[in-house]
């Protein structure tokens, strides 16, 4: 029976590939064709969702987009037989999924599975070199698993871009009864889904990470801080637990080897400020989500007084080839020292928005055409924010930035957790520089002062700015208020909301009325 | 008690407390278990759960408080989330909130006078490939225009 791929990752389902899916099925009935529906992940190709794809003798091959209105006229052309030139001659016909120019060119490694199997089946996974890593794991000490996390020059995805064997050590070296594993998976910058991407289309690849991450450490519980805004990843992730403890991969005594390891997800609550590490662990205790002082280090003193590592998804679900492949083989892509991969996201006004995994050092600028194709809108691309909303706005002059942590740092931007969102010449940058003060002010802890009234004092002076009431003074203003935040907050969140509005400003000074001698008074 | 209360809604809060009573860092749990029955937090049930985990009320009241996802009133039917983040700016929906609250003659925060949907915004779905986004309930939805969400409303209010 030939199978039949339609994807089950949140963003297909948001362009109706339910109904696709149904379709097919319905079809294939009233038309006596026998086919195997498999609900795989997303290629991360979202201009093409949903993306149909049809196994053949050569490898699959694509349709796409598909409308449940489309379904009819598929099976009108027999695409079942995907290879027949009939089907071949079909406007959705698309080739080999494997040779599409956009997943050629990339270099997938934590994204090796996604879009390929079904999310849910463990055999799938196992098919797929899953859990080759912790069976290496397994075989080694706590120390040599932190080692070669170390090696592989793995920084932490989520934004921060600390060496995640460094912080590893840390809680291997603290002597504890109970340690943790927390991951990391409030993902709430805009821009980015990677995080959610893996949760739903491969969730074992980030168990299997957790599970090495315990076992290296010693850390019998894990936990998943989960958005409330993913709820399929969260149904995804709770059933993929299920099987894997049924299977042995997760509880006690996993795979004979006499370690421990439960997992469970807890959900959040929709607040940004959460995906703050000391934040996070507040939460996870039943609290408000105040930011801690640090030190002490949540790897000494983290979840309920223990040590703990807490780590974003992405590096937690990269673990597992490291382990696979050795710490060599994933230090071996990249530049400088970012080593490995990143997983990208396109987003907002590109023609071709999408996953793109590729070795640190492409550029903005080949992201931004040679993947994304421009703007969506035919008009050119103005401005794009890198890192989420506490991110630096880049003009144009700086599109051919590698990405990379340092190279990002000397332009006075950042990676973050690598989405890219692109605005076309229709944006208002003193508009933007409002909305960052904006969102701090409404996801701001309160627990700094700086964070607290300075998001609100900063919406303040961008209105009187914009009207343009004592420019001088006010840009002036703009500037000291930004310094405090920038040095005086007490995390990320109060502390990073000037890069936007800063960048914003040097960058378009004539969207706040002012010349760029003006601006830079 | 919460004389607004079902016998059966009460008996449910009641189970729900007893099965978090002892999880570490239960609250969360209990609240969102609450929540996804009752379709809120009531008030006055904050007494029951401080007591039960060894809390004050004024607790429970902040951590319920601290959090955008939970609500202390009864909502509509159906809950409608527009999202407010960048990505979705850049595609357009400042434009698509103005025209949605026109069309549902409702705010952020407010219901529509036939009690069907909530408005509420949000900062990011993770549908940022395909701006702007909604969600209605628990499904998302991507490149959006008020037409297109006007049809889901109708469809999910009349079948």
């Amino acid at each position: 029976m030939v199978k039949v791929y339609v994807p089950i990752d949140s963003t297909a389902l948001s362009l109706s590939a339910e109904r696709t899916a149904k379709k097919i099925m319905q079809e294939a009935q009233a038309r006596g064709v026998e086919i195997t529906l498999v609900r795989n992940g997303s290629r991360g190709l979202f201009w093409l969702e949903p993306l149909v794809e049809v196994e053949t003798a050569q490898g699959r091959v694509a349709f796409g987009p598909v409308q449940p209105s489309d379904v009819a006229g598929l099976f009108d052309a027999d695409f079942t037989q995907a290879q027949a030139d009939k089907a071949k001659a079909h406007p959705l016909y698309l080739g080999l999924t494997d040779a599409l120019t956009w997943l050629k060119k990339q270099q997938r490694l934590t994204f090796a599975r996604v879009g390929i199997t079904d999310p849910l089946s463990l055999e799938d996974y196992l098919a797929h070199d899953g859990y080759q890593g912790l069976k290496n794991a397994l075989a080694m000490s706590g120390a040599d698993i932190v080692k070669a996390v170390t090696d592989s020059g793995l920084r932490g995805r989520g934004g921060a871009a600390f060496p995640t064997g460094i912080k590893w050590n840390t809680v291997l070296n603290a002597p504890a009864e109970q340690k943790y594993v927390v991951c990391n998976a409030d993902e709430g910058d805009s821009g980015t889904y990677s995080d959610r991407m893996i949760m739903e289309d491969d969730p074992f690849v980030l168990i299997e990470g957790m599970t090495i991450a315990g076992i290296a450490v010693g850390a019998t519980q894990g936990y998943i801080y989960l958005r409330s805004e993913y709820p399929h990843a969260l149904k995804t992730l709770n059933e993929a637990i299920r099987k894997a403890n049924l299977a042995g991969y997760l509880g006690e005594n996993i795979q004979g080897s006499g370690h421990t390891f439960h997992l469970e997800v807890r959900r959040a609550a929709g607040a940004y400020v959460c995906g703050e590490e000391t934040s996070l662990l507040e939460s996870l205790e039943g609290n408000r989500g105040l930011v801690r002082f640090k030190p002490p280090l949540p790897a000494i003193e983290g979840l309920f007084g223990k040590p703990t590592i807490v780590n974003n998804v992405i590096s937690l679900a990269t673990v597992p080839i490291i382990l696979d492949k050795g710490a060599q083989y994933y230090a071996d892509y990249g530049m400088g020292r970012s080593r490995g991969t990143l997983p990208i996201q396109l987003a907002g006004n590109l023609k071709h928005t999408g996953l793109v995994e590729l070795a640190f050092g492409a550029t903005l600028r080949e992201l931004l055409y040679d993947y994304g194709g421009g703007s969506a809108s035919g008009q050119p691309i103005r401005a794009v924010q890198v890192g989420g909303p506490l991110g630096a706005y880049l003009p144009e002059s700086q599109f051919d930035t590698p990405l990379d942590y340092e190279e990002f740092g000397k332009i006075w931007a950042v990676l973050g957790h690598g989405g890219i969102v692109a605005f076309d010449d229709s944006v208002d940058m003193a508009k933007m520089a409002r909305y960052a003060f904006e969102f701090c002010a409404v996801e701001s802890c309160g627990k700094c002062t700086p964070c607290r009234i300075g998001s609100t004092r900063g919406v303040e002076v961008m209105d009187k700015i914009v009207l343009g009431k004592n420019h001088p003074q006010n840009v002036q203003l703009l500037r000291d208020l930004s310094d405090t935040m920038l040095n005086g907050s007490l995390c990320a969140l109060g502390g990073m909301t000037p890069y936007p509005v800063l960048s914003a400003l040097n960058h378009f000074p004539e969207d706040f009325g002012l010349s760029n001698k003006e601006a830079a008074a | 008690m919460d004389n607004t209360l079902s016998h059966e809604q009460h008996a449910q809060i009641q189970a729900h407390i007893q099965a978090h009573q002892h999880v570490p860092g239960g609250l969360m749990p209990l609240l969102h278990a609450i929540q996804d029955d009752i379709g809120y937090v009531p008030e006055a049930i904050y007494p029951e759960i401080a007591k039960a985990l060894a809390l004050s009320v004024a607790e429970v009241h902040g951590v319920v408080s601290f959090y955008h996802h939970f609500r202390t009133h009864p909502i509509g039917k159906h809950v409608l989330q527009i999202c407010r983040a960048e990505s979705c700016q850049s595609m357009g929906s400042a434009k698509l909130e103005a025209e949605l609250k026109a069309k549902l003659g409702v705010d952020y925060h407010q219901t529509t006078a036939d009690g069907n949907v909530t408005l509420l915004p949000v900062y990011c779905l993770g549908n940022c490939g395909c701006s702007p986004a909604v969600m209605l309930d628990d499904e998302v939805y991507g490149r959006m225009s008020a037409d297109k969400v006007t049809a889901l409303i109708s469809e999910v209010c009349h079948g």
